[in-house]
């Protein structure tokens, strides 16, 4: 065996005992979650306590419950057989800290979650195999890389699926079924609205697309789609990024003020901003040659752009290296629990 | 009718929206159109998840190089979109106990949520992040001052990067204070010099300035670009002849 | 990323000619460099190294808009980011979540990305611990996200319950007292924005701040920022741009509630900034000493 992999297998051999021994005597790599149990009948009948209190306030001081309280009260005693029984551990995560109470001993809702520990370690693995790539391109790269495009692809279809067309398409166009259901707390006097049945017809056309034959029906909705961008967009950007910013360039060449007089640095500012602003726009203007006077416009022009990019490309640095700096954070803090400067002992 | 009737439809959408942001009778056709076109864009989310797994699925299929990553891909698709769906682990809304599907699809106790906090997010977050150590490469391979422009954007970069962090304020502060004491000048007066008040010069005239221009360029190139989608000139988004 | 990025063979050129020719600082290995970029960020790290920080105008700008509403505003926490910018936004967010608390503003939360719904959970579970007196459905509600982009602005500014009939555990939005009368986010007295690309920020001052006049702020990471600055006073009345921004609006918040600096999660952004003087400092010095080897093969007339 060459030298440098002898020497790169001892690194590995004592780095993976140091994590193993530190994991087996929970010194590192462990998640901790906080347990409370949620019974639904105590639940409502502390909701009609509240209110039967709120009533005795009221009556105290001669007033009555309102009707929307009186009614809640009732929907919550007419349901009070449906949840009898019905209990759940609700779970949250909790800090390492949090595993000892605030008067000294061990809290007990506080407890090891196997779940979330091998999350932890699984994370972690999915950082190392991303960060990987940085010294070449590799299996455990690949890897890491096709299960996020699977999984973030699999995420945005069940968010969108949740909250548009279950939310959206289905409870409006059969609210009475969403209702018995998945949404119960659909307002109760919303009826179906069939013209919603378009929307059903388009996204159905829409999806067309993947079928063998036929997917030229997907233009439909696609031109919906466009159309209403174009529509929203045309408007939205001569407002508020033409006509707005035309009238934000219009300021005063002379800034002067009743008590501080006459302000150079702000006049040579708005100067500044009014010429950087109508030398960019005549660089921009490719129907003329630029050459002689609109050249040398076009030039002044040219080296607002490159002071812009330029400061562009220091707070690009600038966003980059604050992400590095986070999962490090999390490497460091949450994986090895190494001591935070200035906040653990 | 393939071509004829998007182009209707894009046309007619585009203008129904147009107007109803002008005429108040007609602002609940404007809400009704984005409605439907939310619900569109919740169902492009599906077609895209199916157009995954299409793609990957002939990968596989016709065993092209790398199918074996395709198969991975698709597992992980396949899982997370069964526990979200399904809303594994996922307790029923505390307001509506006796209806076991109305919780949260992303609660704490979730097994989506579990996919999200180790997996995606990690696997996300830690991907944008190799950019830092890219930049620090290009920086070193790349950026070279050639010519004046190449100059003016570099030595900008300079000022930024040093005057967004303490060292802008570190460097610049002695020499502040030094130019005011030979100068005579009101204590504080020089302290526009000091390397982050350059900056923000910088940002609130220069930056301002640039992409005030740009902004007015691409405003006027969305208002013609959008005219000529809602006047059928630009038909780009069809496809090609069919 | 894969079929640009160069194959193993490469790398092996690189060294090999290193070796054959000795050490060639213009062949040099860039993993010598990504490994000089991860020591300056994980060193000043691990060290603890903190600077102070003083708030510019831009983020005083910023924190008075917020601190200068009457107490109990209504105000529509727009939260726009994923995990992929989560290190660079969510201590801007976490900041502006703990100064409206302690200004007792009622908040409206609110998302246009899919992947931002769990950083909503997290800037929620900062009102749930640290500040209990707030109740759900009184002071603070989570709305959660809708697709569509710029379409659901577009919709709540005119007409937010034909969108968000339900809140994100399902309660109809007419039984909880701060939303039962809410038509539409017109009435909003401040939206603050977190955004990390499109829709965002942008999106929020064309279709929601500048069509209705409605009062916004908004915290972008660094790529996004310069080109918010044209909206900056007038359709925008201030931006927070990268961590430095975080930095010193945590620091602005400190300072007016001093209080919260006993609590080591109010200076997340404030504890980067060591990390990020160090990786600067390196990136300058990395283009100027690239610039000075492309300067002295240029003298010399080295290809």
């Amino acid at each position: 065996m060459r030298t440098s992999s002898m020497i790169w297998l001892s690194l590995v051999v004592v780095a993976g005992g140091y994590l193993a021994v530190r994991t087996s005597n929970g010194s590192m790599g462990r998640a901790y979650v906080r347990h409370e149990t949620f019974d639904a009948r105590a639940s409502f009948e502390e909701q009609i306590q509240k209110i039967d209190d709120e009533e005795n306030t009221l009556a105290a001081k001669g007033k009555t419950l309102p009707k929307k309280q009186i009614l809640a009260r009732k929907k919550l005693t007419t349901r009070l057989g449906d949840v009898d029984g019905i209990t759940w551990t609700k779970v949250r995560s909790a800090n390492r800290s949090e595993l000892v109470g605030k008067d000294g001993n061990p809290d007990s809702a506080v407890v090891f979650s196997w779940s979330r520990t091998i999350g932890l370690w699984i994370a972690v693995l999915a950082t190392l195999a991303i960060m990987s790539f940085l010294w070449g391109d590799n299996i455990f790269y690949k890897l890491a890389e096709s299960v996020v495009v699977g999984a973030s692809a699999a995420y945005a279809m069940v968010v969108g699926f949740w909250t548009g067309i279950i939310q959206n398409l289905f409870g409006k166009l059969v609210p009475g079924l969403m209702r018995d259901s998945v949404l119960p707390g659909l307002p109760g006097g919303q009826e179906a609205e069939l013209i919603y049945i378009v929307p059903l017809v388009l996204s159905v056309l829409m999806l067309w697309r993947l079928a063998p034959v036929g997917g030229w029906i997907s233009r439909w909705p696609l031109a919906f789609f466009i159309g209403a961008t174009a529509g929203i967009r045309l408007v939205a950007y001569l407002d508020a990024d033409f006509v707005q910013q035309i009238g934000s360039t219009i300021m005063p060449l002379i800034v002067s003020d009743k008590e501080l007089g006459l302000m150079v640095g702000k006049s040579i500012g708005n100067i500044i901003i009014i010429i950087g602003v109508l030398t960019c726009l005549v660089y921009f203007f490719f129907s003329f040659e630029h050459k002689g006077l609109v050249g040398r416009t076009a030039r002044v022009g040219i080296w607002f752009l490159m002071v812009t990019f330029g400061a562009g490309f220091g707070f690009t640095v600038m966003g980059r290296i604050s992400l590095i700096s986070d999962r490090f954070s999390f490497l460091f803090y949450d994986w090895l629990w190494l001591p935070k400067p200035g906040i653990d002992a | 009718m393939k071509r004829t009737v998007p182009l209707v439809i894009a046309a007619f959408t585009g203008f129904v929206l147009i107007v109803s942001y002008f005429i108040p009778y007609a602002q609940s056709w404007g809400e009704e159109a984005m409605i439907w076109f939310d619900i569109l864009a919740a169902v492009a989310f599906v077609l895209g998840g199916g157009n995954l797994l299409k793609t990957h699925l002939q990968k596989i299929s016709n065993r092209r190089a790398g199918w074996g990553f395709s198969l991975i891909t698709i597992s992980a698709f396949l899982i997370t979109l069964g526990i979200g769906l399904a809303k594994m682990g996922v307790h029923p809304a505390e307001k509506f106990p006796e209806f076991a599907w109305s919780g949260d699809y992303l609660s704490q106790s979730s097994g989506f949520g579990w996919i999200y906090d180790f997996v995606y997010l990690p696997l996300a977050a830690t991907m944008f992040s190799l950019l830092a150590f890219f930049i620090a490469s290009a920086a070193f391979r790349a950026f070279r001052a050639k010519n004046t422009e190449a100059m003016i954007l570099l030595g900008t970069a300079f000022i930024v990067l040093f005057g967004r962090t303490h060292a802008g304020i570190y460097v610049s502060q002695p020499v502040v204070d030094w130019l005011t004491a030979i100068s005579g000048a009101e204590a504080g007066s020089l302290a526009g010099l000091r390397l982050d008040r350059i900056t923000s010069t910088i940002t609130s005239v220069f930056i301002l300035a640039g992409n005030r221009a740009i902004t007015i360029g691409i405003a006027l190139g969305i208002v013609s670009l959008s005219l000529k989608v809602l006047l059928g000139v630009d038909r780009s988004y069809l496809g090609s002849e069919e | 990323m894969n079929d640009s990025m160069p194959t193993d063979s490469d790398y092996q050129t690189s060294t090999e000619t290193s070796s054959a020719n000795g050490f060639d600082v213009r062949n040099l290995d860039r993993r010598w460099i990504f490994l000089v970029m991860g020591f300056s960020v994980a060193i000043p790290m691990l060290m603890g190294l903190v600077f102070p920080e003083e708030p510019s105008q831009e983020v005083l700008d910023v924190f008075d808009t917020v601190e200068n509403l009457e107490d109990g505003s209504k105000v529509l926490m727009a939260y726009d980011y994923d995990p992929a910018s989560k290190g660079e936004l969510e201590p801007m967010a976490a900041a502006f979540v703990r100064h409206c608390a302690e200004k007792k503003h009622k908040l409206y939360f609110i998302t246009l990305w899919p992947a931002a719904v769990p950083m909503l959970q997290k800037n929620i579970a900062i009102l749930n611990r640290e500040y209990p007196e707030y109740t759900y459905g009184e002071d603070y509600v989570n709305l959660g996200f809708r697709p569509g982009q710029e379409g659901v602005i577009k919709v709540i500014v005119t007409d937010i319950k034909k969108l968000y009939a339900n809140d994100v555990d399902g309660t109809d939005l007419n039984e909880l007292s701060m939303t039962a009368n809410l038509k539409n986010i017109q009435s909003m007295d401040l939206i603050i924005n977190v955004s990390a690309g499109t829709p965002g920020a942008k999106e929020w001052v064309q279709y929601a701040a500048t069509t209705y006049d409605i009062k916004m702020v908004a915290g972008v990471t660094g790529v996004g920022y310069t080109p918010l600055v044209p909206y900056v006073p007038k359709q925008l009345a201030g931006i927070l741009g990268a961590i430095k921004a975080a930095a010193e609006y945590e620091e602005a918040v400190l300072l007016e509630y001093p209080q919260l600096r006993k609590n080591p999660a109010t200076q997340e952004a404030l504890r980067k900034m060591g990390p990020q003087l160090v990786a600067h400092m390196l990136i300058i010095g990395l283009i100027i000493a690239g610039n000075v080897i492309y300067f002295t093969d240029r003298k010399r007339g080295v290809s």
